[in-house]
């Protein structure tokens, strides 16, 4: 048969913006059919299975590791320790920090749950079997659990194995300026400080990490199916740390069951199965189980924090300075631009115009996992949105203002944009006070407060009303400031229109549920007009996509999202060419429209997309290169700076210290929204995240470090029973900077609700002469706050 | 040290000789290849390995191939019916009510067995239902709304239907 332009479907459609439609999701259809392909699905002819053998001390030496009776156990094909690595330079790994880690401990463990050995078998059961045979001698050394006590001189070494490291220090680092604040702090009327722990919590996505390690030694290709954000980023650091060739090396991140920034880093399960595969010449599997996924892989937060407040009589902010101390655990792994030692903590001015802002923050080692992950937040952001917006909470309290009045004053107004923080953030766009106010109108803010009042005088549950106003800093690079390991922050985009005018549009980044497969496709639909079912959206294969930094720190629709409007735009300026050779006149004398070209004043001779990708396989002008693709890199000029106000209300029974939501309002301002309905389930998800955080979420550990919180019987995630209901609303205020107005959202909700929940439990009880609880706000934490203060008073 | 059991899953009689100690969910997964059951925990918190037995949601990390011998099971793969999709799953695209899918098949099962026994639930009853059902990424809010569209939808189909 020979294609014809007539049977190119789709060209007498009517043309329709696709931007801002909550079109259903194109990738639903196979999760609801139990059909996704997640990595526990991935199943290899010849395969083998792998179990990792754990550590149940904090910090020991290992005497010696006897694997005689696992190995000879049937089944078992092989048992990897340190040592065996060590013989191939693999017993250590860098982490995305920069800093090492170990895959298989060869002198010592230094957390609980590090990893001792591996058994690999030909069942899944069998390799569990086999762990129980195998016999560490390990000689028990002091735990170091309190990252102050770290510092402390004569604190045990946890990094003897890193020439030239005296003590536990990770690093040191400051940010702002320290003079400017001094004087700031003699001009205050009030100092308002707030000394809290930010807890060390866990993304815990419900599928945990996995890969099927396949190197074929006939084909010399390591085929490495991984649950990965980042699966570009991730074929590099293989290459580097196993010394195979990047060609032949494939990354293969599959469905992902929920990331969150726990599937950034490399962990050594993904190393030691490699390695396997590679020695064995057999594809080899290992999927983590819960309590792996909890003790072992990148926590969150954890930081120490102390801030400080200066504001003059009137309320007026003056600065704002912090000391902070992180708990990094045994590495120091946060996944976050090279440049900046604590993420973006900087950004600790907030929504607010802050005339000097100072902050000193360090990192200690201690006997605990690795991680720092940005964990449903850009970078460190959370710590320090929770910091501003508990500082602002009692510094209301303090000067008896009304908080949402105390915002107000102190806002960056919307003329003061572009705006240059004090720590030297440049803030794209912004309208607080437009958002904060949709919030108070929704929530109905004016009765609460006399509602509280009223039940404070009458007696029974108390009321309490939290806010939080937060401003985000996302969607890295530029490159010129945030970097990976050294790898640039840009993402890309491969855009491909087949002659049938339908198109497969391949990205760098890889979604974990964020919706990528439409939102992208409706990015190419709303430049080209081709409709978004008629768009592939291709993800996760390293050998089939363009370089990219990965999806987190909700970065892909600033980065990548950008990167597809403007590989569309690209394209669209060759599909000009062609119509205006197609229509026999200048491309001056045509204008687009939708999905189509048309003459100047002769509206009915058209081109559509359709017929122009048609046209470039089989009719392109002489001299120009046939097809229709493009890719495009994109390097942010800026980063972009969603906001939002959280209003969180909550009744508090001051006899028991039991507390709940009663309504949680949410206005997001994310610019300009692609996909509504897929926004508003991030912002839910989001708020959830927040709220577990704020009520229930620690990861914690005893006086010798064991952990707890090793499953969820421990490490309390919220349910549908006690998650809130969520009332959302939206302002619109597009990045000027992002060539379709659009700033990130997927984590605005976590970073920023949390204070508001915080502050909510906190304003109920401040009567009561209660200032502070830190999270997770439980009722034995409020009934005790309640009881200290009165003590006090 | 093997034992042969015979199972009806989705409707089809499924036939095998497992250990005694092989999980329900792997005997799902591993031997008869239906991967919409997934393992998110492995202590019977999280939910995402529930399928229903005899009608009844079970997480299927904590019961033995062997205790299904003779009895009948419903798996994600038994929603859809003559290439159509089952209102559940029609209801939770129309609502949003997945992210990354992996508590989907789990959560849906759970919300039939409830508008089995109860076809008009309250929102505080189909929270309860899917409180042993963890999700990550919604928030839940979308799945409430998922399972009330999928009732009115069924109520509406059953009241239309010839008696």
């Amino acid at each position: 048969m020979t294609v014809t332009e007539e049977s190119v479907e789709g060209a007498a459609e009517k043309p329709k913006d696709w931007l801002g439609q909550s079109i259903k999701r194109k990738e639903d259809d196979r999760f609801l059919a139990g059909r996704g392909n997640y990595i526990e699905d991935i199943d290899l002819p010849n395969m083998l299975h792998m179990a990792i053998l754990r550590s149940p001390y904090a910090h020991a030496r290992i005497n010696s590791i006897d694997t005689s009776e696992a190995t000879a156990l049937p089944g078992v094909v092989a048992v990897v320790t340190g040592e065996l690595l060590a013989q191939h330079n693999l017993a250590w790994m860098p982490t995305l920090s920069g800093d090492t880690q170990a895959v298989l401990a060869t002198d010592k463990v230094r957390m609980q749950g590090q990893e001792v050995a591996c058994v690999i078998a030909e069942d899944r059961y069998v390799a569990h079997d086999a762990l129980e045979l195998i016999d560490v001698d390990y000689e028990p050394l002091p735990a170091v659990v309190d990252p102050f006590d770290a510092l402390e001189e004569g604190a045990p070494l946890i990094r003897d194995d890193k020439e030239g490291q005296t003590d536990n220090r990770v690093y040191h680092w400051e940010a702002g300026d320290a003079e400017a604040t001094e004087e700031a702090f003699l001009e205050a009327h009030k100092v308002i400080s707030v000394d809290t722990h930010y807890p060390r919590s866990h993304p815990s996505p419900l599928e945990c990490c996995g890969c099927v390690a396949d190197l074929n030694p006939a084909s010399h290709r390591a085929t490495i199916y991984m649950t990965s954000q980042a699966p570009h980023a991730i074929r590099t650091v293989f290459a580097l740390v196993t010394g195979l060739p990047e060609q032949n090396i494939q990354i293969i991140s599959p469905d992902i069951g929920g990331g969150f920034g726990n599937k950034v880093p490399v962990y050594p399960g993904y190393v030691v199965a490699t390695a396997a595969s590679l020695l064995l010449g057999r594809p080899v599997k290992w999927i983590e189980d819960r309590t792996g996924n909890l003790i072992s892989t990148g926590f969150a937060r954890d930081f120490h924090m102390k801030g400080e407040l200066a504001v003059a009589r009137d309320g007026q902010m003056l600065g704002v300075r912090v000391k902070m101390l992180s708990d990094q655990g045994y590495a120091y792994a946060d996944a976050q631009p090279s440049k900046f030692k604590a993420g973006l903590f900087h950004i600790v001015t907030g929504s607010y115009d802050m005339p000097a802002a100072h902050i000193v923050c360090d990192g200690a080692y201690t006997n605990k996992a690795p991680g720092g992950v940005a964990y449903r937040c850009s970078f460190r952001i959370t710590e320090a949105s929770y910091l501003i917006e508990r500082l602002v909470q009692n510094a209301a309290m303090e000067l008896g203002m009304d908080p949402a009045e105390l915002r107000r004053r102190n806002f960056i107004q919307p003329e003061q944009f572009p705006y240059t923080s004090a720590t030297g953030f440049v803030y794209d766009s912004g309208d607080y006070e437009a958002a904060m106010d949709k919030a108070l109108d929704m929530a109905g803010y004016g009765d609460l407060r006399a509602e509280q009042e009223r039940r404070r005088t009458e007696g029974g549950m108390l009321l309490g009303i939290g806010l939080a106003s937060m401003t985000e800093a996302l969607g890295a690079g530029p490159s010129r400031d945030y970097d990976i390991l050294g790898i640039k922050m840009f993402d890309s985009a491969e855009l491909r229109v087949h002659p049938t005018g339908k198109a497969i549009l391949k990205l760098g980044v890889r979604h974990q549920g964020q919706g990528h497969e439409t939102t992208f496709a409706q990015i190419v639909a709303h430049e080209l007009g081709i409709p978004p079912d008629d768009i592939l959206v291709h993800e996760g294969d390293t050998d089939n996509t363009p370089y990219g930094l990965g999806t987190y720190a909700s970065r892909s629709t600033p980065v990548a999202g950008a990167a597809a409007a403007m590989v569309a735009r690209t394209l669209r300026e060759k599909a000009k060419k062609i119509a205006a050779h197609l229509l026999e006149v200048s491309e001056d004398d045509l204008e687009w429209e939708h999905d189509r070209f048309s003459v100047k004043g002769a509206p009915s001779q058209v081109k559509t997309i359709q017929e122009i990708a048609f046209a470039a396989y089989t009719n392109h002008p002489l001299g120009m290169e046939a097809g229709l693709e493009g890719v495009h890199y994109y390097d942010p000029p800026n980063l972009t700076f969603p906001f939002a106000t959280y209003v969180v209300v909550v009744e508090v029974d001051a006899e028991t210290g039991e507390w709940k939501p009663l309504e949680v309002v949410a206005i997001d301002d994310c610019g300009v929204r692609i996909n509504p309905m897929i926004v508003e389930g991030q912002i839910m998800g989001g708020l959830t995240e927040g709220f577990a955080m704020a009520a229930m979420q620690e990861i914690s550990f005893d006086d010798d470090g064991n952990c707890i919180g090793s499953n969820f019987m421990d490490y309390l995630i919220p349910t549908a029973w006690e998650t809130p209901h969520y009332d959302l609303g939206e302002t619109v205020t597009p990045s000027p900077h992002h060539p379709l107005g659009c700033k990130g959202v997927g984590e605005s909700a976590t970073v920023g609700s949390p204070a508001a929940f915080v502050n909510a439990v906190v304003d109920a009880v401040a009567h009561l002469g209660v200032t502070n609880i830190d999270m997770p706000v439980t009722s034995a934490k409020v009934w005790e706050a309640i009881q200290r203060a009165q003590a006090d008073a | 040290m093997k034992q042969s059991i015979t199972v009806t899953v989705n409707g089809q009689a499924r036939s095998a000789e497992i250990e005694p100690r092989l999980l329900l969910v792997h005997l799902l997964r591993d031997v008869f290849r239906l991967t919409g059951a997934h393992v998110g925990c492995d202590t019977t918190s999280c939910g995402v390995c529930t399928v229903l037995v005899d009608g009844t949601p079970v997480k299927s990390c904590t019961m033995f191939g062997v205790q299904v011998d003779g009895r009948s099971i419903t798996t994600v793969e038994g929603l859809a019916a003559n290439g159509a999709m089952h209102p559940m799953q029609e209801a939770f695209k129309e609502e949003h009510g997945l992210q990354c899918g992996f508590c989907t098949p789990a959560m849906m099962l759970v919300a039939t067995a409830l508008l089995e026994e109860n076809p008009d639930p309250t929102e505080d009853d189909i929270r309860w239902a899917i409180s042993g059902n963890l999700c990550r990424c919604t928030g839940y809010q979308n799945i409430v709304k998922s399972v009330q569209y999928c009732a009115e939808q069924m109520r509406q189909a059953s009241a239309g239907a010839p008696s």
